[in-house]
C-alpha cells in the first residue's frame, strides 16, 4: 500500500517536472513569445510594507508593457508560505519565477528545486543563499555611497573633516555603501575622513558612537551614516549642531529619515527605488523567458533625497 | 590584611594583568585601609582602574569630565539590565530575555502613550508592569514548569521581541516628549540616565544585602536543596527573582528609549550578553551564590569605558570586537585569580 503510494508520488513528480521542462523548452524555442504569453510568477516577501507594494506596482506596469502574464503572491513574511508558493509556481509550469526572499537562506532550497525543473529564477531586492538564481536585481549601494559623498562634500564647501558611522561589520550593505563613499570622497582633496566607527545600523549605538567621536574630533563638519537609523542617532548626539554646523547624510530614505530631511536635521539621504526594482525584475524575467542572456548581477540606481525633493518621496 | 598582600604579591607572575601601577607595594602605607581593601579584594575595580589609566595615557580626550559622564550614560542601560540579571545569576539561574523585554516595555510605553493616548504616568506604570509580567512568566516556567532557566528565558527572548514587532508593526514609535527629560541632563550637567543607574544600583544592593528575598537568592544559588530544607519557599522566591529582573529590564528599556525619544523595534538586541558579561566581570559566578551590585556596576563601566576608548582611539571596526572579547576574558580572569590566591 505504502510502496504503491510512493511510486504514484514519484510518477507524479516526474510527470510534473517533465511537463515543466517541456513547457519551458517549447517557449524558449518559440522565441520572443508572440504566440502564447510568457507566464511569470512573482512571490513577494510581504505586502504589509509600502516598499514592497511599490515594487509590486512597478512589476505589474512592466508586465503590462511587455504583454506577459504576471501572477503576484504575498508570502506575508512567512518563509514556509513562500516555499509553498514557489512549489506551486513550479507545478503551474511558470516560465520564470521572481522571488523577493523572506529569508535569503530559507529561499535556497526552493530556488534550487525550481532550477532543477529548468525554470529560471530572478531574485529581487534580497540575495538568495545556497542556490544560484539566474539573476539578482538589487539596489546599487556603491553608487549610493558615491552620491552620499558628493552631497556631503558639496554641502560642507568641499573641505573639512568628516566621520563615517559604519553598519554591521561584514554585511554587504555596509561594505558596498562604504566602498562607494570612499571612492566619492577621494575626489575632494581638502576633505579628510578622520574616523570610521561601527554603530551596527542601530539608532542608540549611533547616538553613543557619535557622542564619543565628538569628544575626540571637536571640529567635525560632516557625518556619513550608512543608514538613516544611525544618522538619526547622530543627529540626537549633535543636538542643535545637526544641519547647522555639522551636516549629516544618511541612507535608505526611511519614513523617520525623510521626516528629518524635511526638518533639515539630516541634509540628505539616499533612497532606493522599489518600483524600479520591480520593473527591472520583470524586464529580466522576460529576457530569461525569451532565452536571451541575462546579467547575473543587476543594479538598480538609487536616488538622492534632499530638502528640495523630499516631498516627492513621502 | 598584610599577609593577604604579601600572598598576592608574588602571584603577579601568573596573574599577568594583575600587577599594574595601581597596586604598587608602597600603597600599603599610603592608602587608607578601606580603599586598599576595595582595590585588592575586588579584581573588577582594579581592572577598571587599569583600563582608565591606559585610556588616559593613550587618548588625551579621555580624562575629561564631559567624556566620563558620557561613559556613565553609555553604561546606564547595560548596568540597569545587569542588576536584574545579577539577581538571577546569584540564584544560579540565567536570564537571556532582558534585552527583548526592555525593547518590549519601551514599545508598550510608546504605543500606549502616543497611540492610545494614555496619560504618561500610567503608560510608564504599564510599561513597568509589562516587564514584570514577562519576568514572572519566566519565573513560572522555571519554578513550576521545571524548565531550565536558559530555555525558559530563551523562549521569552523570542516572544518579547516578537510582541514588540507586532505592536510596532516593525517601525519605530515616538515617545511622548514629556519623557524627554529622562534622557537629558539634570541641572545642566548630571545626566539623568546616570542618576537612574545609581539609584537602581542602590536598590539592587539593598535588595541583595538587606532583604529576605535577597539573602534567599544567595541561599538558593549556593545550594537549592539546602535552601528549601531550611524553610525558604524556593519556587515563590524564584518568581520574585525573575519578576524583579523583568522590572529592571523595563526600567532599562524606558531609559534607552527616552534617550532617543523613540522606541525601536530592534532596540537592545544582544544587550543580554553585555549584561551577563557585566555580571561575570563584576565577580558574579554563573554557578550561583556569588555576585554583588557594586561588582556588576563596575563590570558595566568596564564595557562602556572600553567602547568609548575604542571610538576615541579610532580602532578598526573589525579589531574592536577582538579587543572587547579579550578584555572581557582578562577582567573575568583577574577576578578568578584574585579569589584563588
Amino acid at each position: 500500500m505504502r510502496i504503491q503510494k510512493r511510486t504514484t508520488l514519484v510518477a507524479a513528480v516526474a510527470a510534473l517536472s517533465a511537463v515543466a521542462a517541456t513547457g519551458c523548452g517549447s517557449d524558449s524555442d518559440s522565441g520572443s513569445g508572440d504566440g502564447d504569453k510568457a507566464k511569470i510568477g512573482m512571490s513577494l516577501s510581504t505586502l504589509n510594507n509600502p516598499f514592497f507594494v511599490e515594487m509590486k506596482k512597478g512589476a505589474e506596469a512592466e508586465a503590462k508593457a511587455h504583454g506577459v502574464d504576471l501572477t503576484v503572491t504575498d508570502a506575508q513574511d512567512d518563509a514556509s508560505a513562500q516555499a509553498n508558493q514557489l512549489q506551486n509556481f513550479t507545478s503551474q509550469s511558470m516560465d520564470v519565477i521572481v522571488i523577493n526572499p523572506v529569508d535569503s537562506k530559507a529561499a535556497g532550497p526552493s530556488v534550487k528545486a525550481a532550477g532543477n525543473a529548468d525554470i529560471p529564477v530572478i531574485a529581487a531586492d534580497r540575495a538568495v543563499e545556497g542556490a544560484e538564481p539566474t539573476a539578482t536585481v538589487s539596489s546599487n549601494n556603491v553608487q549610493g555611497g558615491e552620491m552620499a559623498a558628493k552631497a556631503l562634500a558639496e554641502k560642507i564647501g568641499k573641505k573639512g573633516e568628516v566621520v563615517v558611522l559604519r553598519g554591521i561589520a561584514g554585511t554587504s550593505a555596509s561594505n558596498e555603501r562604504f566602498e562607494g563613499f570612499e571612492k566619492g570622497i577621494k575626489k575632494y582633496k581638502d576633505i579628510k575622513v578622520v574616523a570610521k566607527q561601527p554603530a551596527e545600523f542601530d539608532r542608540a549605538k549611533g547616538l553613543d558612537v557619535m557622542t564619543n567621536l565628538m569628544q575626540s574630533n571637536a571640529g567635525i563638519d560632516g557625518v556619513f551614516a550608512e543608514n538613516d537609523e544611525m544618522a538619526l542617532g547622530a543627529v540626537k548626539a549633535l543636538g542643535s549642531k545637526a544641519g547647522d554646523s555639522v551636516q549629516v547624510v544618511g541612507f535608505d530614505g526611511t519614513p523617520d529619515g525623510l521626516k528629518a530631511v524635511k526638518e533639515g536635521t539630516i541634509t540628505a539621504s539616499i533612497a532606493q527605488q522599489p518600483d524600479e526594482l520591480g520593473k527591472m525584475s520583470v524586464r529580466n524575467a522576460v529576457r530569461a523567458a525569451d532565452g536571451s542572456d541575462v546579467d547575473k548581477e543587476i543594479k538598480v540606481p538609487v536616488k538622492l533625497v534632499n530638502k528640495e525633493n523630499v516631498a516627492d518621496f513621502s | 590584611m598584610a599577609t593577604d598582600l604579601k600572598k598576592t604579591g608574588p602571584g603577579r607572575g601568573h596573574g599577568g594583568e594583575g600587577g599594574r601601577p595601581g597596586r604598587g607595594i608602597p600603597a600599603e602605607g599610603l592608602l587608607p585601609p578601606v580603599v586598599r581593601r576595595m582595590l585588592f579584594e575586588n579584581g573588577a575595580l582594579a581592572a577598571l582602574l587599569v583600563l582608565i589609566v591606559v585610556m588616559a595615557i593613550m587618548s588625551p580626550d579621555f580624562l575629561d569630565t564631559n567624556n566620563l559622564l558620557n561613559v556613565g550614560v553609555q553604561a546606564a542601560v547595560t548596568a540597569i539590565l545587569a542588576f536584574g540579571v545579577t539577581f538571577v545569576i546569584v540564584s544560579a539561574g540565567i536570564d537571556l530575555s532582558v534585552g527583548s523585554v526592555a525593547a518590549l516595555s519601551a514599545m508598550v510605553l510608546a504605543w500606549s502613550a502616543t497611540e492610545q493616548g494614555m496619560p504618561v504616568f500610567f503608560a510608564v506604570l504599564f510599561a513597568l508592569a509589562t516587564g514584570t509580567v514577562c519576568g514572572l512568566v519566566n519565573g513560572m516556567l522555571v519554578s513550576y514548569g521545571r524548565l531550565p532557566s536558559f530555555i525558559a528565558t530563551l523562549a521569552m527572548l523570542s516572544i518579547a521581541r516578537g510582541l514588540c514587532l507586532v505592536i510596532s508593526d516593525g517601525t519605530p514609535a515616538a515617545l511622548p516628549t514629556s519623557l524627554e527629560w529622562l534622557g537629558k541632563d539634570f541641572g545642566d550637567w548630571l545626566p539623568v540616565p546616570v542618576i537612574v543607574m545609581l539609584v537602581m544600583a542602590g536598590i539592587a544592593a539593598l535588595v541583595l544585602n538587606r532583604t529576605f528575598p535577597g539573602r534567599a537568592m544567595y541561599a538558593i544559588g549556593g545550594n537549592e536543596e539546602a535552601a528549601r530544607l531550611s524553610g525558604i519557599r524556593v519556587k515563590r522566591q524564584k518568581l520574585f527573582i525573575y519578576g524583579l529582573s523583568g522590572c529592571f529590564a523595563a526600567v532599562a528599556g524606558i531609559v534607552l528609549a527616552s534617550r532617543l525619544v523613540s522606541a525601536q523595534p530592534q532596540a537592545a538586541a544582544g544587550y543580554e550578553l553585555d549584561a551577563i558579561a557585566a555580571c561575570v566581570i563584576g565577580g558574579a559566578s554563573l554557578a550561583g551564590g556569588k555576585g554583588k551590585a557594586s561588582g556588576t556596576l563596575i563590570g558595566a563601566l568596564i564595557l562602556a569605558v572600553l567602547r568609548n576608548g575604542l571610538n576615541l582611539l579610532s580602532v578598526s571596526a573589525f579589531w574592536q570586537q577582538v579587543v572587547i572579547g579579550a578584555v572581557i576574558a582578562l577582567a573575568a580572569l583577574l577576578d578568578t585569580l584574585r579569589r584563588r590566591t
